[in-house]
């Protein structure tokens, strides 16, 4: 989860010290300190319970999507070690989830619901509230996953987990109830609650990632020119699901036991059924990390598929910023001095 | 009701401070942990953290927080404060989380509560959860309370820690006090200034006010800090001091935290 989570900070810190890094210091500090106060509001939920909400999503608002990875990492950590409030080895999973995912979803959903209302429409209160309660759960949902798989991959030759015991038909409904109902909805009402508060006293901290003033925060422009490729990944996920519906081989992607099979062959392509030699001694040669898209440990087929799309478009996500650091490189090479 | 969450988030700000002044004094005691060199100490209990989460027999893992138990003791860590902020609490969280494991992890039946079978790898398996946290914690709790937080920060520079980074952290840990004062005082004023009880839109409303005003405060704060660092001529640089120096001591206790570490991973295999 540290490799994960180093993959995020990495890129958060590149774009940041493209920004102004003078700047970007004492604003990612202060508010960093203030999600961490923000997590100790002891906040009324509606019912009569108390919740505590992260804070992710207003800095996500009030500072992009990479200035709230940094603030969120960095608050989550000084809770982590100095206030003994999370263990050091969960550090990296916990920024993950929180930081990361957290930050990436309620940036994008606020985004996508509040189009591009007026700063001061009741729509952008009604997009921090949502955008709130699905950063909470889907921070949530990684953690359930991250718990609910370790089971299958850590145990010892008894039987006996090592780590987290419980596997994903428990672990995502035990991480789930909670939050779809109080953490989200503490999350829900504290972002909503200060856009609608912003909105009367200081509308221009809600302009950067508003999209309608030519006026960026510190944080949003090199967003911007990733925006191409965040739709082309949205879509990608979106149509995930289309595949699990999807039945039958794919043409030319037989595996040798189908191969063997004639009836999984379409006829032009089975002159004899028979296996070729040269494709028995080469498929032995490569195993694909996810063989046949659904890791071993998981048990439905579904599942698997979409945690190897997670996998793969975490892949893809990874290579292509490591491809445009090396082509903006190239560039600022090439360009005069 | 009104008044209890204005209370009880008042009594959480002042319990961060409180905790904070408590690590202070006991980085000031002469102990064990507070005789090394702050990165001897960072890598060394770190390594420690790391073993408890690579061991994988319970023994072992019980050694571990036996070591850090006794690392607290010879550092004049008070036992009874650990106990009542770590260990209690540790063991309410995670045993919560562990307790059902004892049931409905299959394996070999040992006992019978009720209708429910308690199994050999269920009491393994929530064993090893517990204490794997307790350990872990522990490690990094001495490692908090026995050195001061700017030598945290200067020793994970050793860690290749940007010092953007570190930056961030020491400045982050400087404005958290002033703000939870500040939060402090906003919610004292609006206690003292609340009679009755108010309906559940108006307390979530005056929360997410108090909220929004801190984070207008933090944002001007950021931007007094940016002004200050540039009349102080901050180009982006950031220089962090280190005036650590490795004594012998320390070249002798860094092998013997890794051996440690190394020895419970082996034997806890």
């Amino acid at each position: 989860m540290y490799a994960g989570a180093a993959t995020g900070w990495y890129a958060a810190l590149r774009r940041l010290k493209r920004a102004l890094l003078t700047r970007v210091i004492p604003l990612i500090s202060v508010f960093a300190a203030f999600s961490f106060v923000v997590m100790m509001f002891n906040l009324p939920l509606p019912g009569g319970t108390t919740g505590h909400a992260l804070g992710v999503t207003i800095a996500a608002i009030v500072l992009g999507p990479s200035g709230a990875i940094l603030a969120l990492s960095i608050a989550i950590a000084i809770q982590a070690l100095f206030f003994g409030d999370g263990g050091i080895s969960t550090l990296g999973a916990n920024c993950f989830n929180m930081a990361i995912v957290g930050s990436l979803v309620a940036y994008a959903s606020y985004r996508m619901i509040a189009m591009r209302a007026a700063l001061g429409s009741r729509r952008r209160v009604v997009a921090a509230g949502i955008a709130g309660y699905l950063a909470v759960n889907a921070a949530a949902l990684c953690a359930a996953i991250e718990f609910g798989i370790q089971p299958a991959l850590f145990h010892d030759a008894g039987g006996t987990p090592l780590y987290a015991p419980y596997r994903l038909g428990v672990a995502i409904p035990a991480m789930m109830i909670g939050h779809l109902t109080f953490a989200g909805m503490a999350e829900a009402v504290i972002s909503a609650g200060i856009v609608a508060y912003l909105q009367l006293s200081d509308q221009a901290l809600l302009r950067g990632t508003s999209g309608i003033v030519g006026v960026a925060a510190v944080t949003s422009a090199p967003v911007r020119s990733l925006r191409r490729l965040w739709i082309a990944v949205t879509v990608l996920l979106l149509l995930t699901p289309l595949g699990i519906l999807a039945a039958g081989t794919a043409w030319g992607e037989w595996s040798p036991s189908e191969l063997a099979h004639a009836a999984a062959v379409p006829p032009a392509a089975s002159p004899g059924a028979s296996v070729p030699s040269g494709l028995r001694r080469l498929s032995t040669l490569w195993t694909a990390p996810f063989p046949a898209y659904a890791p071993g440990f998981v048990h439905s087929r579904s599942f698997g598929y979409l945690l190897s799309a997670m996998f793969g478009v975490g892949v893809l996500l990874c290579g292509s910023l490591v491809a445009q650091s090396i082509v903006e490189r190239h560039r600022r090479r090439g360009s005069p001095a | 009701m009104s008044r209890r969450f204005l209370e009880s988030s008042a009594t959480g700000f002042a319990r961060a401070i409180t905790r904070a002044m408590l690590s202070e004094e006991t980085a000031r005691r002469r102990g064990l942990v507070q005789a090394l060199d702050p990165r001897v100490r960072v890598v060394g209990l770190l390594s420690l953290v790391i073993a408890v989460t690579l061991c994988r027999r319970l023994s072992a893992v019980a050694a571990l927080f036996a070591l850090a138990t006794a690392l607290a003791l010879l550092s004049r860590v008070d036992l009874l404060m650990l106990a009542k902020r770590v260990w209690l609490v540790v063991l309410a969280f995670t045993g919560v989380i562990a307790l059902p494991a004892i049931f409905i992890t299959a394996g070999n039946p040992v006992a019978q509560v009720g209708g429910w079978q308690i199994t050999q790898q269920g009491l393994r398996a929530a064993g090893l959860l517990v204490l794997r946290v307790e350990a872990a914690v522990t490690f990094t709790t001495v490692l908090v309370l026995c050195t001061p937080w700017p030598h945290v920060l200067k020793a994970l520079r050793a860690l290749l820690l940007p010092k953007e980074a570190v930056a961030m952290l020491a400045m982050t840990y400087r404005y958290v006090f002033l703000l939870v004062e500040t939060a402090t005082q906003m919610f004292e004023s609006r206690r003292s200034r609340t009679v009755g009880v108010l309906p559940g839109p108006e307390r979530r409303r005056m929360a997410a006010r108090t909220a929004g005003v801190l984070l207008s405060k933090s944002v001007a704060l950021s931007d007094e800090v940016y002004q200050a660092m540039q009349s102080r001529g901050f180009r982006g640089d950031v220089r962090v001091l280190s005036e650590f120096h490795l004594t012998m001591w320390d070249y002798a206790a860094l092998p013997l935290f890794w051996l440690a570490a190394a020895l419970a991973v082996w034997k806890g295999r």
